[in-house]
């Protein structure tokens, strides 16, 4: 038995880190690991409802997420890497071409 | 307290530290292993609440892949060492507006479900329930991961080959 | 579904891995710990060399690895994930039959697709 707020908690600190993370580094592979944080409190409050409705279906949904994140991982690097190839330098500031 | 809920609060812990460590450290490499620490302490909460396979395949494909593709990442952009140069200059800005955010969750978490009457009864989900669901309800999702792998893949060829050219 | 009955041996099971894990940080920890404490410790600049015999080492610590490597890393991760999509089938494709076969069939298939491209585009090959 597990009181259910007790794992929505560690979810939102878990999310917030990652808000943290994103908004706070400049780094682009640092960005996508902040990326990964907030996925993974997604996907703990998918698990954690999925044992509180007693449906399955959750479960499934975190392990489409899960697939989802490993596409989202190795485009998101090509990505960056390709930025690193062409200005020697992956600071996402510093990729402001398209801003305003 | 049961004893469900010592062992979720110790891997809780643990993992919140690795979050921290994994957002604020100072060198690439360091942060990468801290977030091999915080996705293996939530794989090991998926096993805690009883969703054995989807424990297991965080720890396969996350801890197992994900970071291997970071790792790659980080080789092959060379990044300095120190915090100054990898974080930008909105960190004050950032620390708050994630302080936000908590709160926010926290109340409205508190305000939807008051501390203490929402009780999950855990049970064990093996993996064949697990396929049965996505084979008899969710195919469709099922496919469809398939084709965004498929583009993903298409994709990173696409970008890694330019350097051929050269 | 199963029963609470079930729940119990289920954590119980578990608690074994956690004592196997525990013993082995034990182990190692303990190891550790009786090297160090045990292990006269006189560091002399000769001894604190990288390598204490043979060429210094040039350069620095980092050394940029090819872009190709990348996409056999990013391949491996993308049949992980088929992997992973192969253990629940395996456990119900024998109630499912036809259906299941044909389901798993589209889904290697396209993946297979993506293969084939790569393999076309030359990143397989190993120079």
């Amino acid at each position: 038995m597990i009181r259910l707020p007790l794992v929505l908690f560690f979810s939102a600190v878990l999310f917030s880190t990652g808000v943290y993370g994103v908004l706070a580094r400049r780094n682009g592979v640092l960005v996508l690991m902040s990326i990964e944080l907030m996925l993974n409190a997604v996907n703990v409050n998918l698990v954690a409802f999925s044992q509180y409705v007693r449906d399955i279906g959750g479960q499934v949904f975190a392990l489409f997420v899960i697939a989802v994140a490993a596409a989202e991982v190795g485009i998101g690097l090509a990505i960056v890497i390709l930025i690193f190839r062409n200005r020697e330098s992956i600071n996402v500031d510093e990729v402001s071409l398209l801003k305003w | 307290m049961t004893g469900q809920e010592y062992a979720f609060v110790v891997l809780a812990l643990v993992g919140t530290v690795g979050a921290v460590r994994l957002v604020t450290a100072k060198n690439v490499v360091h942060a990468a292993l801290y977030l091999v620490v915080t996705l293996a302490m939530v794989g090991s909460i998926y096993l805690v609440l009883g969703a054995e396979f989807v424990g297991w395949v965080q720890i396969l494909i996350y801890v197992g892949a994900i970071v291997i593709l970071f790792l790659f990442g980080l080789m092959l952009t060379k990044a300095p060492i120190g915090r100054e140069s990898l974080d930008n200059q909105q960190r004050g800005l950032a620390l708050l507006v994630a302080l936000a955010v908590l709160a926010g969750l926290v109340f409205l978490i508190q305000d939807a479900f008051h501390w203490g009457d929402r009780k999950m009864n855990l049970v064990h989900n093996t993996t064949g329930e697990v396929g049965r669901s996505i084979f008899q309800h969710y195919v469709l999702p099922f496919e469809a991961v398939s084709f965004i792998l498929l583009a993903a893949l298409i994709g990173a060829v696409v970008l890694a080959r330019r350097e051929e050219r050269e | 579904m199963l029963s609470q009955a079930s729940a119990e041996t289920y954590y119980q099971s578990y608690a074994v891995v956690l004592a196997v894990l525990a013993a082995g940080v034990l182990l190692v920890g303990v190891a550790f710990l009786a090297a160090r404490l045990i292990a006269p410790h006189r560091p002399l600049p000769a001894k604190l060399t990288t390598y204490e015999c043979g060429i210094d080492p040039v350069g620095q610590g980092w050394s940029q690895s090819q872009v190709r490597y990348y996409i056999y890393g990013f391949l491996f991760v993308i049949f992980d994930v088929e992997a992973v999509f192969l253990f629940p089938w395996a456990r119900i494709f024998e109630r499912l039959g036809y259906q299941a076969v044909v389901e798993m069939g589209i889904f290697i298939g396209i993946l297979a697709v993506g293969l084939l491209y790569a393999w076309r585009k030359g990143v397989l090959k190993w120079v």
